[in-house]
C-alpha cells in the first residue's frame, strides 16, 4: 500500500495569517476559490478591451482609439483573457473545489501539484499580458516581448497541465468505495472528459509553442515571425477547441437540472455518452486541422463519391461535438418535462448559457460550409463569442448552485435571475449582429476601406452593446457573488434537497471534507442516506 | 446535518501509478505533436538532387551530418533503462533493497549517459539554432527530448531517495517510476525515427 501524503494537517489554517493561509495552501476548496476569484477579474478586464474594439469598429475612422498596429494584439489580448483567463479557470476551480467532494474524498489527488498549476498559469497569464501591453504578443512589434508572449504561454498552458492532472486522477483514483465511474455524479464525470481533453491537447499547444518561440528567438526561417504567431498557436483560442473547455459546463447543467427539478436524470448513461461524445473535437484540436465542406452549390450530385469523402471527415470533427451538445439539452429538457422545476438561478443560467453554446456550435458548422464564403470574416467572433459567453454562464450557474457549499452562503435566486436574462441579452447581441456582418463579408480587424451598403455601423454597435450588457451583468454578479458570500443568508447543509455526496458534508466544509468514507450503492447516494435505504456505512 | 461515522483509511488506488500514466500520455502528445510538425515541414520542403539518393527532400542542409551513432547509443541506453527500472520493480517486490538501490542507481547512470549522448550530438554537429528552420526545429524537438529525460533522472533520484530512506514498502512509487521511463522510451522512438532516421 502506498503511503504518499496528500492531506495537509487540519490545523494549518488556525496558526497561520489569512494571507499567508491562501497563497501556500494546497486545500483544494480554496485552490478552486483561487481559481474563480482569478477568474472574475480576468472577466471583467477582458470584456473591457472587447468594448474598445466593438466600439471603435461601430466607426473606425471617426472613433480611432486603437492604432492599426495594436488590434491584432488587442484581439490577442481579448481571447486569451477570455479563454485561458476566464473559462479555463473558471471552470478548473470549480472542478477543483467541486470534484473531490462529489467523490466523496478527503482531497483532490496531488493537491499540491493543483496549487502549484494554479500560481503556474497566474505567472503564464500574467507574462502573456505583460507582454501585449509592452507590444509583444500576437504581431507585436518589440521582439523580446513576443518571446516573452510566447514563454508566457507555455508556463502558463503547464499549469492548466498541471491543475487538469489533479483533477483527472482524482476521479480516477478518490472516488468513495462503491462509486463506479457510472455512479458518479455528471459534472465529476465531464470534469475527468475535460481534464483528460485538455491533457491531450494542451502538450500539443506547448510543443507547437515551444517551436515557435525557438524560431523566433533564434532563426525567424519557418514560423513566419511575428505575425506567424497566431497562425501556428490561435487555434487554442477558437474552434473547436473552446468546445472542449466548455466540457466541465456540461456537467454543470446536468447536474443542476435533476437536482433543481428534484428527479433523476432521464437516460443518466446516455448523458455520459453526450459527455464524451462532445470530446471528439479533440480529435480536430490536436490535428490541428478544419475540415470544411467543399458544397459546390447545386451541382452536388456530380463528384458525389468525393463529396461523400469529404462530408465524412467533416461530420466527424465538427457534426459530432455537436451531437453531443444536442443530447445534453434533449436529456435536460427531458428530465425537466417529467417535473415542474422551481425557476431559480443556477437552472436559469445553465439553460441559457447551454443555448448559447449550442448557437455557437450550429453557427460553427455553417461557417465551416465554404460556399457560404465567411472565412476570414466576423462570422467567426460570432461563433466564439456565444461559446465562451455560453460557458461563462453556465459557470455562473455553477456558481450559485455549489456557492453555499464553498462559502457556507446563499445567493438571492431574485438577484440573480435578472443576470441571467441579461447574460441571454448579451450572447444575442454579441453572436447574431455578427453573423449579419459576416454574411456582408466584413473582415475580422477593424472596418477601414470596407464597402458595404447596409447598416454596418449598426450591426457594430450592437455588438458592442452586447459586451457592454455582458460587462455590467458580470459587474453585478461579482458584486452579487461578493455581497452574499460575505453577509448573505445563511446557506444549509444540504440547500437544494441533492442527491450527490457534496451536500453531505456541512457548509462550507471541514478541511479534510468528510468525517468518515461513505459506502455507495447507487448514482445518488445521498439520496439513499436520507431514505434509509443506505447508513452510509463506513468501508 | 447527517451524522456520519468516523472515517476508516481510505482503500489505495495507486494514485501515483495512475498520475504517472496521465503524466506520459501528456509527454507522449507533446514529443507526437512535436513530430507531426517537423513531418510537415518536411513534406512541405522543396525537392533537390543528391548524389547519393537521387531527388530527396531539401530540408536537412546537405552539410549537415547527424552522428547517428550516438543517436543510436542513446536508444540503445533508454531500452537498458527500461530493464533496469524493471529490475528495481522486481527487487522492490521481493523487498531486495541492495538490488533495487543498485537497480535505480544504474538507471540514474544510464540516464546522464543518454544526456552526454545528446550533448555530443549537439557539438559534433556544429550548427547553431539561428541558421535555419530546421536548425531551429531540430534544437527545439531534441531539447524537448532531454527536457523530459532530465525529468526521469529527476524521478529516478526521488523514487532512488524514498525507497533507500526506509520507504521499502512503496513497491507503487518503483512501479510508476518504471512507468515513466517505458513512456519516455517510448517517445524517444518517435525522435529518433522521425529526426535522426527519416531526418
Amino acid at each position: 500500500m502506498t503511503s504518499i501524503e496528500t492531506h495537509l494537517p487540519t490545523d494549518v489554517s488556525a496558526s497561520t495569517p489569512a494571507i499567508p493561509t491562501w497563497l501556500t495552501t494546497a486545500d483544494h476548496k480554496k485552490v478552486g476559490r483561487l481559481f474563480i476569484g482569478t477568474s472574475f477579474v480576468a472577466l471583467l478586464a477582458g470584456l473591457v478591451l472587447a468594448i474598445l474594439v466593438t466600439f471603435e469598429r461601430i466607426n473606425a475612422d471617426s472613433y480611432q482609439i486603437l492604432s492599426d498596429n495594436s488590434v491584432p494584439q488587442v484581439l490577442a489580448a481579448v481571447r486569451l483573457l477570455l479563454t485561458f483567463g476566464t473559462v479555463v479557470p473558471l471552470l478548473l476551480g470549480l472542478s477543483i473545489a467541486i470534484v473531490p467532494l462529489q467523490l466523496g474524498a478527503r482531497s483532490n489527488a496531488f493537491p499540491r501539484l493543483a496549487a502549484a498549476g494554479f500560481w503556474t498559469w497566474l505567472t503564464g497569464l500574467g507574462l502573456a499580458l505583460a507582454s501585449i501591453i509592452g507590444n509583444g504578443g500576437p504581431s507585436g512589434g518589440n521582439s523580446d516581448l513576443v518571446d516573452l508572449y510566447l514563454a508566457g504561454s507555455i508556463v502558463l498552458g503547464l499549469g492548466v497541465l498541471m491543475t487538469a492532472t489533479s483533477i483527472a486522477v482524482s476521479v480516477l483514483t478518490t472516488r468513495a468505495p462503491g462509486m463506479g465511474i457510472l455512479r458518479a455524479p455528471l459534472f465529476t464525470w465531464s470534469s475527468l472528459v475535460g481534464s483528460l481533453a485538455l491533457i491531450l491537447t494542451m502538450p500539443v499547444l506547448i510543443g507547437t509553442t515551444v517551436y515557435v518561440y525557438i524560431d523566433h528567438r533564434y532563426a525567424r526561417a519557418g514560423f513566419g515571425g511575428n505575425t506567424g504567431v497566431n497562425q501556428w498557436i490561435g487555434w487554442a483560442l477558437s474552434q473547436p477547441f473552446s468546445y472542449l473547455l466548455a466540457i466541465p459546463a456540461l456537467g454543470i447543467v446536468l447536474d443542476v437540472v435533476p437536482t433543481i427539478g428534484r428527479t433523476r436524470l432521464a437516460q443518466r448513461s446516455a448523458a455520459f455518452g453526450a459527455v464524451g461524445v462532445v470530446a471528439v473535437a479533440a480529435l480536430a484540436t490536436v490535428t490541428q486541422t478544419s475540415i470544411t465542406l467543399p458544397w459546390d452549390g447545386a451541382k452536388f450530385l456530380d463528384n458525389a463519391g468525393t463529396k461523400i469523402a469529404d462530408l465524412l471527415p467533416f461530420l466527424l470533427l465538427n457534426v459530432v461535438p455537436v451531437l453531443g451538445l444536442l443530447g445534453v439539452l434533449g436529456l435536460s429538457l427531458l428530465t425537466l418535462k417529467s417535473t415542474k422545476p422551481v425557476i431559480s438561478a443556477p437552472l436559469t443560467f445553465v439553460l441559457i448559457g447551454l443555448l448559447g453554446i449550442l448557437l455557437g456550435a450550429a453557427a460553427h458548422i455553417v461557417g465551416l460550409v465554404q460556399d457560404a464564403g465567411l472565412s476570414g470574416s466576423i462570422y467567426e467572433a460570432g461563433v466564439y463569442v456565444p461559446i465562451t459567453f455560453g460557458a461563462i454562464t453556465i459557470a455562473f450557474g455553477g456558481i450559485c448552485y455549489w456557492g453555499p457549499k464553498l462559502w457556507g452562503r446563499s445567493i438571492s435566486d431574485k438577484a440573480a435571475i435578472p443576470l441571467a436574462l441579461l447574460a441571454l441579452l448579451a450572447i444575442g447581441l454579441d453572436s447574431i449582429p455578427y453573423y449579419i456582418a459576416g454574411f456582408a463579408d466584413q473582415p475580422t480587424g477593424l472596418v477601414n476601406g470596407f464597402s458595404y451598403s447596409g447598416p454596418q455601423d449598426l450591426w457594430n454597435a450592437l455588438t458592442c452593446a452586447g459586451f457592454v450588457v455582458m460587462l455590467l451583468a458580470s459587474i453585478a454578479f461579482v458584486g452579487l457573488a461578493l455581497k452574499s458570500f460575505t453577509s448573505g443568508a445563511v446557506a444549509g447543509n444540504d440547500p437544494w434537497d441533492g442527491t450527490s455526496l457534496e451536500w453531505a458534508t456541512s457548509s462550507p466544509p471541514p478541511a479534510e471534507n468528510f468525517a468518515g468514507v461513505i459506502v455507495v450503492n447507487s448514482a445518488t447516494p445521498l439520496a439513499d442516506i436520507k431514505s434509509g435505504s443506505s447508513n452510509g456505512k463506513v468501508a | 446535518m447527517l451524522a456520519l461515522p468516523p472515517a476508516s483509511q481510505p482503500a489505495p488506488r495507486r494514485q501515483l501509478f495512475v498520475g504517472t500514466a496521465v503524466a506520459g500520455a501528456a509527454g507522449l502528445m507533446l514529443i507526437g505533436g512535436m513530430m507531426a510538425t517537423w513531418l510537415k515541414f518536411r513534406a512541405d520542403a522543396p525537392v533537390r538532387e543528391s548524389m547519393k539518393r537521387g531527388f530527396i527532400k531539401d530540408w536537412m542542409p546537405a552539410k549537415i551530418v547527424v552522428p547517428e551513432v550516438a543517436a543510436n547509443v542513446m536508444l540503445l541506453g533508454l531500452l537498458v533503462v527500461c530493464v533496469m527500472a524493471q529490475w528495481a520493480v522486481y527487487s522492490a517486490k521481493r523487498n531486495d533493497r541492495t538490488h533495487t538501490g543498485l537497480a535505480l542507481g544504474v538507471t540514474a547512470l544510464m540516464t546522464l549517459a543518454i544526456v552526454n549522448a545528446q550533448i555530443f550530438i549537439w557539438t559534433q554537429m556544429g550548427v547553431g539554432a539561428k541558421d535555419g528552420a530546421f536548425h531551429s526545429m531540430f534544437y527545439a524537438a531534441t531539447g524537448t527530448m532531454t527536457v523530459l529525460l532530465l525529468s526521469g533522472l529527476v524521478y529516478t533520484a526521488v523514487a532512488a531517495f524514498r525507497y533507500l530512506g526506509g520507504r521499502t514498502k512503496e513497491v507503487e512509487l518503483v512501479s510508476a517510476h518504471a512507468l515513466y521511463w517505458y513512456f519516455l522510451t517510448a517517445a524517444f522512438c518517435a525522435v529518433w525515427f522521425v529526426i535522426y532516421v527519416q531526418k
